[in-house]
């Protein structure tokens, strides 16, 4: 087992070497950087000299290699660089936000959760009962829908709901709350972003809920229980149900991963200060060094939820861990 | 299906032909789903061909007197910020969307296709080194890979679509080369090579269309995403620019403003990119139930 693991850490490096090499090449094609940006952006004159001066001082002028070097040589120093456009450290701007992204993974993951597993059960056991597809439709609306429209259509329910109910509208607050101080302020701003990714993810998650579910209905071991009599509810929730959880799990697991990287555009919606939009304005900035870290923590976070989703497959099942 | 009273002779146990409309029919009866979808799909594609026929108003003319009308006589789904039509400005999305949708789509299953045989056909040390790469590129979320390359190039309805294109090539290489595996271990791909040909032609004539089942099941599912990615790059500013009309395009700026005052405004884009997106998952869904003999008794 420790062997397997071992095998699977050291596969992990060639992709994290490869996604830093990918991630700043990226960023050093984009025409422009952030000095031109921050010089001429707002329609100042500036010459060469500052111009010269600014990139001296990011260390832009510096040869590629040695460029490289300093980006990643700072993950064994610890020292992960200062953003480009305001000078503090990437993990201090990375640490601000992470708090509100992470919370909004975690919610939006128990949405879908609470919305994917019943009615992936429902829609195996009813399978092609009028129930099903009316589940099957909802779920693959899931994915169609657009989150930020989603979004804005929540925005908007809300303010006529609100109006029509108390005479006066109501908006989710703007300012971020810690759920250690206010909780129910905190849930006030993030249950509706929370809701509008959580049931676009629940829409995967319910598919495979329903279809791993029914391969294993069919299993010999659930005719069995059937045979001996054993009550419908009984063979669902304790026989068939624990068996088909894995893919489940796997699925669940996987999303989560890209949703640090995908709430990019639901932040927006939702006017939010998170990772997402702290991206997008990294990259409108050309601010080399906060968006190859933002990108190698999403990479991250994703190889080390691949890693963690094998070595549990290879726990549980033996016939992985020897082939 | 014959029945008991036909005699059976060998001629008769070719199933009878059945017309054109009762295969549909059937199709129907069996993926209800999926023929709501195909529904939505060609009323789709006849709204991009005859845009310029069915819809009543220039999609790009403004309007200052009609600013902001709501849905009426005149204007059915109501007019935006600058007076345009809006139900103007959905048939002609239509067209950009799937214009953005089947350009990306085609395009990165393809090269995906091409790419996914290749590594599985040449194995080894190729295949390996090539996997990682896959790895690298899965591991960048969509939209931050599709950002970062309209970062490059800059916004427009091409860079968008080359945006788009590039994620898609690594998912379906992946799924074309499991398939590919098992194809390649068959003989006929040892007899091709026995009798001398080349590698080309091989991955090409011999055993791409055997992968074309999971090739067309990741077109379809391609065209959905192109669609709603299409439309999210908009919506940040970053995809189609005006006065182009674009689904995502049209919920962007005015759109929030608009919420409460000119709900129309930002309800009927989406509603248009959510229908077609739902269309074509139905749609590949259908194919894929047909195409996959695993899943058919599902």
């Amino acid at each position: 087992m420790s062997k397997y693991i071992l095998h699977r850490l050291l596969l992990t490096i060639p992709t994290l070497f490869g996604a830093a090499l990918l991630v700043f090449l990226l960023m050093r094609a984009v025409p422009g950087d952030v000095c031109e940006i921050r010089l001429f952006g707002t329609g100042l004159y500036a010459d060469q000299e500052q111009l010269d001066q600014c990139r001296d001082k990011l260390g832009l002028n510096k040869p590629m290699p040695l460029q490289f070097w300093d980006f990643v040589s700072g993950y064994f120093t610890g020292d992960l660089g200062e953003s480009m456009w305001t000078g503090k450290p990437v993990a201090e701007e990375i640490g601000l936000r992470f708090q509100l992204s992470m919370q909004l993974a975690i919610m939006a993951t128990a949405v879908a959760v609470i919305i994917a597993i019943p009615l992936g059960i429902i829609s195996a056991v009813k399978q092609n009962t009028w129930i099903d597809y009316l589940v099957r439709a909802f779920s693959i609306a899931g994915i169609a829908i657009p989150s930020f429209w989603l979004g804005i259509v929540i925005i908007l329910g809300l303010l006529i709901i609100t109006q029509a109910w108390f005479g006066i509208p109501w908006m989710p607050p703007i300012e971020y709350v810690s759920p250690f101080e206010d909780p129910m302020e905190n849930l006030a701003q993030l249950i509706w972003p929370a809701v509008a990714t959580g049931y676009r993810y629940s829409a995967v998650a319910t598919r495979m809920t329903r279809s791993a579910l029914l391969e294993v209905l069919r299993e010999d071991y659930v005719r069995t229980a059937r045979a001996k009599g054993l009550l419908e509810k009984v063979i669902i929730n304790r026989h068939a149900l624990k068996n088909s959880l894995l893919p489940v799990v796997t699925i669940i697991a996987l999303e989560f991963a890209f949703l640090m990287g995908g709430l990019v555009v639901t932040e927006q919606v939702f006017n939010l200060n998170g990772l997402g939009k702290l991206f997008v304005e990294a990259v409108l900035q050309h601010d080399f060094t906060l968006t190859q870290q933002l990108v190698m923590l999403v990479v991250v976070i994703f190889v080390l939820t691949n890693l963690f989703i094998d070595i549990m497959y290879a726990w549980l099942d033996p016939r992985i861990r020897y082939s | 299906m014959s029945t008991p009273e036909i005699a059976v002779d060998s001629a008769e146990l070719v199933p009878p032909k059945r017309s054109l409309a009762e295969q549909l029919w059937s199709l129907c009866r069996r993926q209800p789903l999926g023929a709501a979808g195909g529904l939505v799909v060609v009323a789709m594609i006849a709204m991009a061909v005859f845009a310029n026929v069915i819809s009543p108003y220039d999609p790009e003319a403004n309007s200052f007197e009609h600013m902001l009308s709501p849905p009426g006589a005149d204007f059915w789904l109501g007019t935006d910020q600058f007076g345009r039509d809006i139900m103007t400005r959905i048939i002609y999305g239509a067209r950009t969307a799937l214009f953005v949708g089947f350009t990306a789509a085609v395009v990165g299953a393809t090269a995906g296709l091409v790419l996914g045989v290749a590594s599985a056909y040449f194995g080894g040390k190729f295949d390996l080194f090539f996997q990682r790469v896959m790895d690298v590129f899965m591991a960048f979320p969509l939209i931050i890979m599709a950002l970062a390359v309209v970062a490059i190039l800059g916004p427009g309805t091409q860079n968008v679509i080359i945006a788009i294109t590039l994620p898609f090539i690594p998912q379906c290489a992946r799924v074309v080369r499991s398939s590919a595996l098992s194809i390649r271990e068959i003989p006929y791909v040892d007899a091709a090579r026995a009798l001398g040909y080349g590698h080309a032609r091989i991955i090409l004539r011999h055993m791409a269309p055997n992968v074309v089942a999971p090739y067309l099941i990741m077109l379809t599912s391609f065209v959905g995403q192109a669609i709603l990615l299409e439309a999210s790059l908009s919506y940040l500013g970053l995809g189609v620019q005006e006065p182009t009309p674009a689904w995502g395009l049209m919920l962007q700026g005015g759109a929030e403003e608009y919420a409460e005052s000119a709900p129309w405004v930002p309800v009927f884009p989406g509603l248009a990119i959510t229908l077609a997106v739902f269309g074509f998952n139905l749609f590949g869904d259908a194919l894929r139930d047909l195409l996959d003999p695993k899943l058919r008794s599902r």
